[in-house]
Order: C-alpha cells, then structure tokens, then sequence
C-alpha cells in the first residue's frame, strides 16, 4: 500500500511522536474544570443498578430480536429485526467496551470486566490492546502521534469516513490483528503501548477469537446458510453505522495538539434512543476532564460544568451541520479546524499554550 | 533505615472513605480514611503515570487513580489491575492527640 505523505505523521512511532514528547505536549496536564471535592466523590460514586438495568435492555433485546430475525428467517420480514440486532451488536458493544473498559459502569469489578470481555469480542477489540490504547487515548486525547485513536486523521479520508459506517476498514484492520495476534505478533506500535507482561493476554485473546470465528464460518458452510454470521461477525458490519455516526462526533473537525478537552471535544445533545446506544458518552467533554464520572451521572456533571464549556450542539444533525463542513475545509487546509467558543462564564483558553492552533482558526 | 514521624493533618480533616493530599519536602503523599475509620498512607503519584491520587475515588480498601481508573489497595499499596501494574509504596501512621501522622523514611 502506498501512502501519501502529509504535515501531520501520526505514526506513533514518527516524527509528531518523537516532537510531542519533546514540546511537552505528550502526557501533558490537562484544564479541569473547578468542582468541590465533596460534589466530585458524589458524581464519581459507582452503582450497579443503572447498568445492571441497561444491559439486561442490551442483551435481552438482542435476545428478542435475534430470536425473530431467525423465525423470520427466508422472508423480508426478518430484516427489521437484523437491523435492530445489528446495532445492539456492533454499534450498542462500542460504548459497553468503552464504559466498562473504564471500570466505571458497574460498582461490581467482575460486572465491568465480564461485559468488557462480552463487548469488545462484538466490537473486534482486542480487550488487551484497546484497553492500554483508550488510556493513551485519555493521556495525549488527539495530540499527533501519541494518540492511537484518533478517528478522522488530517486531511480526512472521506472515503475511509463512508466505508467504517458499514464497518468495512475497521473490520479489515480488526481481523489482520487479530490474525497477527493469533500468530503470536505483536505489532512495533502495539508494543508502545502494552506492556510486555500484557502481551500473551493480547495473544491468548486473539487466538480464542480466531475459534469462534472458525467455528462460526464452519457451521454457516455446514448448514449450507449465512444465519450463523448473521448473529456472530456480521453485524459488526451492518450494524456499525450508529457508533460511526456518533463516534465521529467526538472530536471530529476540532483542534488537536492541545491540551484542553474544551477545544478537541464535543458534547452533542441526543436522543434518548441513540443515548441508550452510546451510553452517553455524548457527554464528551464531560468524559475527558472526568474519566472517573459513571455515564449514568454525565448529565449532571454537563448541569454542572457547562458554564465552563462550548455550547453543547444541540442534535446529531447539528453537529454534523459543523463537523463536515470543516472535514471539506480540512481538505484543502489541513490545518484548519472548529475554535469551540467559550460562554462568558467560562474561563478562557490558555493562549501561551494553544496560540499556535488558535491561530490557525 | 531510620523514619521520622511528620504531622499530616487533624483526624478529622479527612472525611471517612476519602483521602487527602499531602505534600513534604519536595515529595507527596496520599493519606487515607477508610469506611473503618483507620488511616493510612501511600505515595501521592499514580505508578503509571504520575497523577495525584488524592483526586481520585476511595471505595472501601481500593483507591481509584483519577486519570485512567488505575486501582490499588491503599492499605496495602497492591496494583489491582491494568493499566497499573506497579505497586504503591506504603507509610506507616498513627493517630495521636486527635493528629495523623505518618512516618517518612
């Protein structure tokens, strides 16, 4: 594969690697936003119940409606169910892998690391790799060249952009690594970020993937029908578009290179149904400056913050309205990006760190 | 190695089931109260990176580092789990006089 060589090289292992951990910029300190203590412990308080609730509605659903999908299996009246499964599946699985990842959706540990384990098996993340990878995330959050999840690079693949709404390139990549991992190979990158005694966990993952997906594809040819893949693998595929569409809400068209969740993030207002799915990490602000913040009380937090805070966009289509607009600009421009205005009340940006990107607005 | 008791704060400057920050001659501390109503101490830093762990979430024994949800047992500065996988140094302290102290090698 050819590459085309752009300002920005976000290689973890490049030249923007080796340049943000000599400007300071990797593992940098952050802006918080002032709350009292005694508030903090409140919202950081972990419960079982509201996610004991949520994945009883997750699983059960999937349930339900897999259930229907295979009676109706061979009529077109099955299609409405696969869609529905298809998201509970490979978009509903990206903010379960994600919270429980964290730690913080469940007060119960094993609670947290049993859907883990569940979620990302359905979102083809390795839970080792994507564990240490989403902690850098949160350590260098859209600095170039230490961040590994980056979604929308500059200037933005389009294309890359269209094809990840049904799956197709993050599937692709997904099962080279595991593949990889399977055989036993850690990655030059994966290796700056996981630690060696981490590694075999990584492989014995992979490997034990690798199974059931054998398995899986064996049955489907073994019964002459595509069922099988339709409730295990698949829907990684068809039912991806609904993380995509909020996912690339994040940070998509903000600042990177800074070290305020402020200019590199977004919180978008949603829909109840689309904030089941995504488990409000809407809130995305919210969830950077306070990682330890259950998604259950990011909505207060957001009441609580916000004077502090960019104007939350008010829809998905809102925030689309901004963030795509900005992806054309970036393609002409790829220093171009979104300056997150500050209310009033908010206190202001740190210009002596951010004057360079500020400037590029 | 010899250890030199230092005064923290007043008991009851740290509410049960939390932890404060405690800085001494250029190092810092962690110092808790646990739902028992015992103290302890730790190093202040994070092992995985650096972050102060007074900002961070005591629930019974475990404390929860602020940044990446990093746990250890503060009682006994064990790592419970990525992305910590270096234990806490531990300190011992007493209460004395209504006083916590901790003793800093």
């Amino acid at each position: 594969m050819t590459t085309v060589p752009t300002k920005r090289d976000y290689s973890l292992l490049g030249r923007d690697a080796e340049m943000a951990v000599a400007s300071g910029l990797a593992a940098a300190e952050w802006y918080h936003t002032e709350i009292p203590r005694k508030q903090m412990k409140e919202l950081m308080k972990r419960e079982d119940g509201p996610a004991v609730r949520d994945t009883v509605i997750w699983l059960g659903s999937m349930v339900l409606f897999g259930g229907l999908g295979i009676y109706f299996w061979d009529t077109w009246f099955a299609v409405p169910f696969f869609l529905a499964y298809g998201v509970l599946y490979g978009s509903a699985s990206d903010s379960r892998w994600h919270e429980c990842g964290h730690g913080t959706a469940f007060k119960t540990m094993w609670m947290n690391d049993a859907v883990y384990q569940i979620a990302c098996f359905m979102i083809m993340r390795n839970p080792v790799t994507w564990r240490w990878s989403h902690t850098r995330h949160h350590t260098d959050t859209v600095i170039v060249g230490r961040d590994p999840e980056i979604a929308v690079m500059r200037p933005p693949d389009l294309l890359r952009l269209v094809l990840n709404f049904f799956g197709v390139i993050d599937v692709w990549y997904a099962v080279i690594d595991m593949v990889r991992n399977g055989f036993g190979v850690i990655s030059a990158a994966e290796k700056t970020f996981i630690p060696e005694m981490e590694r075999r966990k990584a492989i014995l993952v992979a490997r034990t993937w690798l199974a059931i997906y054998v398995a899986t594809i064996g049955l489907s040819i073994y019964l002459g029908s595509i069922l099988p893949l339709m409730l295990i693998g698949l829907p990684r595929l068809y039912g991806a578009w609904h993380h995509v569409l909020t996912g690339l809400l994040q940070h998509g068209g903000l600042a990177d290179n800074v070290t305020d969740h402020r200019l590199n993030s977004r919180t978008v207002h949603m829909n109840p149904v689309s904030r089941f799915i995504y488990w409000n990490m809407n809130y995305h602000v919210e969830h950077h400056m306070f990682p330890m913040v259950p998604y259950h009380a990011l909505p207060k937090l957001h009441e609580m913050i916000k004077h502090d805070l960019p104007a939350a966009n008010r829809s998905i289509l809102n925030g689309y309205r901004e963030m795509i607009p900005a992806f054309v600009r970036q393609l002409r421009n790829e220093d171009y990006f979104l300056k997150r205005e500050l209310p009033p009340t908010a206190k202001p940006y740190r210009e002596e760190f951010h004057s360079e990107p500020v400037a590029a607005e | 190695m010899s250890s030199n008791w230092v005064e923290v704060c007043a008991a009851d400057d740290i509410d049960e089931e939390d932890v404060i920050r405690f800085d001494h001659q250029g190092r810092t501390f962690a110092v808790y109260r646990s739902p028992d109503d015992e103290y302890f101490a730790t190093d202040g830093l994070c092992t995985h990176e650096q972050i102060h762990l007074a900002d961070g979430l005591v629930m019974d024994d475990i404390i929860e580092c602020p940044k990446h949800n990093g746990r250890f047992n503060y009682k006994t500065g064990q790592a419970k789990g990525a992305p910590v996988c270096v234990n806490l140094r531990t300190y011992p302290v007493k209460v004395e006089a209504g006083s916590v102290f901790i003793a800093i090698s």
